[in-house]
């Protein structure tokens, strides 16, 4: 654990791959936070896809494996993708998700047909396929950090910059429409910054994980706040963490390729978050039924008792055991259910198997009759 | 042609055929991307199942595989079920994760044997023939055309047992479900169904290419027809289609055969985005602009109507009166007037316009102010 502190400071491959991890995690987690709420998780796995003809391509042309030449051609063809995805949606009946399948679909199909040309090169620089597929990592050097942190500052500049108009967009798109905002525009310019992040992490992850990058975060985030503010902080920050544990982790084995552990990291935050976060998480959620089961017994049975002592002259006349053991379904639980009410001051215990009102009990159901709680108590009778 | 070439066509277009048909219902049901998510989460079975068996060519895998499919839609829906993230969210965190754990334990695990990840999301079509299938000695058939021939047939024989309840539930899942046609049963046959041909054709022709064709054809089909029977019948024929156009592509091209087919497939749907009779977009464009037109000569119809007779007349029914009240372009207003005119809906006399009967027609009926209304008159 101490050595590998030591090493992402110290090591440089490690440290490099760390850093672009954690720049890449900003502007995924910012951007992918966006692409959540607006329910386009699926378009960045479409996009990252449809991003492979135009890396292939450009190095085929240039020869080149600069990386700003290699975003610029993913950039095109991901925008290609967005427009042809846009249009049938837009001019035909054919379906959003059907439109992205085939985007991914074709389009990573043609980068294929590239790279087997690519393969045919005699150059030394051959480019293997699982480095445009998975990324590759350990390749990392300090200038792709340093293009990826351009390109991802001033993606996310923009998103900064553009902060209420791209909250409008998330939210109420017609309401800015109606105060004359061009929302078109705007959705075209966050799809397209949701580009340049899914370029950004081509070195480091590779087409296919992309999707994940994208998505994750946000999602995980979403789980713990209800402000946009924080939920978009919170999703570059668990981006980063994801990027930096993934790229550790994967230095301390051979053959722990980066992409797919970063994956598994942040697959592992979002479990964590569903299952962890207050109020909306499934642990919360199950706690708060198994609270409200429990009450709902208790008064169920406390509705008995206020029941009995309707019918009679006295309201704190006793009651026995049996009788309220007789109108419950399920008779098992009365007598500790009796003695919750006697922990809250409603009921007690007269004589031994006898039980009735407290004067804090009757004061109680006046309040629930107000409160209407406990609307058909009266009209079993 | 070879015989190594026909093998190759063969086991195409089987595959194309076999992906088409279960594809025509995820289209329809919007699950395409479903596909997505089972091609490569079903590399998490592949790679399980290997880890257990200890061997490339086992049945096993390919239950695997199938099995590791289905689970994956099963997660994803437990997750959107949870309400804490959207459907398609859950979907994409469901099978980056699988497929993240399958790389990682064939990079780990698997690393010295030939179950390469590229082979399983690109596929090699070329090498197919190479496996054969052999029965009692006999050199039967490729091993692959075999298994996608009986996958093919057990798509056909489960889209034709199901077929009323598919088309049911597909079209009106509230009504299946009513009737007792247990939907959910079926959507999982159905996700069962895509995960073994998704194994089945990944070993052919790679991961990717199972979405394109699946998706692709029936998506063509799609914009082609309005019936069911003829929308699975014309899928099966573009993927067809695409198989063996995408092959003698690859051929001139000396390319990959499958993104070849993926190109071909995505070439089809192209075409008929952009031409196919009242669906396409140059039918929708075309349809648009008529639609702009006709709208804007019942409003002028209105417009005239409205003031005919009364007092303001000749000062509404000028025609450079109407760039202010229409915000029309001088340009657009002046074509607007021409067409009207043309089709005797107006006339245009030194620099008034004046309503035509049939203009007055167009726009009672319009405001629905004569029992001329053909709705007024089905009633």
């Amino acid at each position: 654990m101490v050595e590998l502190l030591h090493n992402l400071l110290f090591d440089y491959t490690l440290r490099t791959v760390a850093l672009g991890a954690a720049v890449l995690g900003v502007s995924s987690g910012i951007l992918g936070a966006f692409a959540v709420l607006r329910g386009q998780s699926l378009l960045g796995d479409a996009l990252s896809h449809a991003a492979l003809p135009g890396v292939a391509l450009t190095f085929l042309w240039g020869g080149t494996k600069d990386p700003l030449f290699l975003a610029m051609g993913a950039a095109i063809s991901g925008w290609l993708g967005i427009l042809w995805i846009q249009s049938v949606t837009r001019y035909t009946r054919v379906k959003f998700d059907t439109a992205l399948a085939i985007v991914l679909s074709v389009f990573f199909g043609g980068g294929m047909v590239v790279l087997t040309f690519i393969q045919r090169l005699p150059t030394a620089s051959k480019a293997g396929l699982d480095q445009f597929l998975f990324g590759q990592a350990a390749g990392m050097i300090m200038s792709d950090v340093a293009v990826m942190a351009t390109l991802g500052g001033a993606a996310v500049a923009l998103v900064l910059i553009l902060w209420k108009e791209f909250k409008l967009l998330c939210f109420d798109a017609s309401f800015g429409r109606s105060i004359g905002l061009p929302m078109v525009r705007l959705d075209l310019l966050l799809t397209t910054l949701l580009v340049v992040a899914i370029v950004i992490g081509l070195k480091t992850v590779g087409v296919i994980l992309m999707s994940a990058l994208i998505v994750a975060p946000g999602a995980a985030a979403r789980q713990w706040t209800d402000r946009l503010g924080v939920m978009v902080a919170l999703s570059a920050g668990f981006a980063v963490v994801a990027g930096v544990i993934g790229a550790a982790l994967s230095s301390t084995a051979a053959r722990l390729p980066t992409g797919p552990m970063i994956v598994v990291c942040l697959s592992t935050i979002v479990l964590v978050s569903l299952f962890l976060a207050p109020r909306r998480g499934i642990a919360w959620r199950w706690l708060r039924a198994q609270h409200a089961g429990r009450r709902l017994r208790m008064e169920r049975v406390f509705a008995d008792l206020y029941e009995l002592s309707r019918q009679h002259e006295d309201p704190m006349h006793a009651h026995d055991l049996a009788t309220l053991h007789a109108m419950q379904a399920h008779p098992a639980g009365v007598l500790d259910n009796l003695r919750k009410l006697e922990e809250q001051g409603w009921a007690h215990e007269v004589e031994p198997q006898r039980w009735a009102l407290t004067d804090r009990g009757l004061e109680h159901t006046h309040e629930l009759e107000r409160g209407n709680r406990v609307a058909n108590l009266g009209k079993e009778t | 042609m070879g015989a190594f070439q026909r093998d190759i066509l063969l086991i195409a277009a089987t595959v194309a055929a076999a992906c088409a048909l279960p594809g025509v219902f995820l289209v329809l049901r919007r699950m395409a991307m479903i596909s997505d998510a089972i091609s490569h989460a079903i590399l998490f079975g592949i790679a399980l199942a290997f880890l257990v068996v200890q061997s490339v060519h086992s049945p096993l895998l390919i239950l695997g595989a199938a099995l590791t499919g289905v689970l994956t839609v099963a997660l994803s829906e437990w997750l959107r079920n949870t309400r804490l993230i959207k459907q398609d969210a859950a979907i994409g965190l469901a099978f980056p994760l699988l497929f993240s754990i399958g790389v990682i334990l064939l990079n780990r695990y698997a690393s010295n044997v030939h179950i390469d990840i590229d082979v399983v999301l690109l596929g090699e079509l070329a090498f197919a023939p190479f496996n054969r299938l052999i029965i009692g000695g006999v050199n039967v058939a490729p091993l692959s055309l075999a298994v996608m021939g009986g996958i093919l047939l057990l798509n056909v024989f489960f889209i034709g047992t199901f077929y009323k309840e598919l088309k049911l539930s597909t079209f009106d899942p509230a009504l299946a479900a009513a009737l007792g046609f247990a939907p959910v049963a079926l959507h999982y046959a159905l996700m069962a169904l895509v995960s073994i041909t998704a194994v089945g054709a990944f070993d052919a022709v790679g991961a990717i290419l199972v979405v394109a064709l699946m998706i692709a054809p029936p998506a063509t089909a799609y914009l082609l027809t309005d019936r069911l029977p003829r929308m699975i019948l014309l899928s099966v024929g573009v993927g067809i289609l695409s198989a063996v156009c995408g092959f003698y592509f690859a051929l001139w091209l000396d390319a990959s055969i499958s993104g070849a087919m993926a190109l071909a497939a995505g070439f089809f749907f192209l075409l008929a985005f952009l031409l196919a009779p009242d669906k396409g977009m140059l039918a929708a464009l075309v349809r648009n602009a008529r639609n702009r037109w006709a709208f804007a000569e019942t409003m002028l119809a209105i417009h005239l109507l409205q003031h005919e007779g009364q007092p303001e007349e000749a000062a509404e029914s000028r025609v450079d009166h109407l760039y202010k009240h229409f915000r029309w372009g001088e340009r657009f207003a002046r074509r607007v007037v021409v067409r009207a005119e043309r089709h005797g809906v107006l006339q245009l006399s030194e620099g008034r316009l004046r309503l035509e009967s049939r203009g007055r027609v167009l726009a009672q009926r319009q405001l629905g102010l004569t029992p001329a209304d053909p709705k007024a008159r089905d009633h």
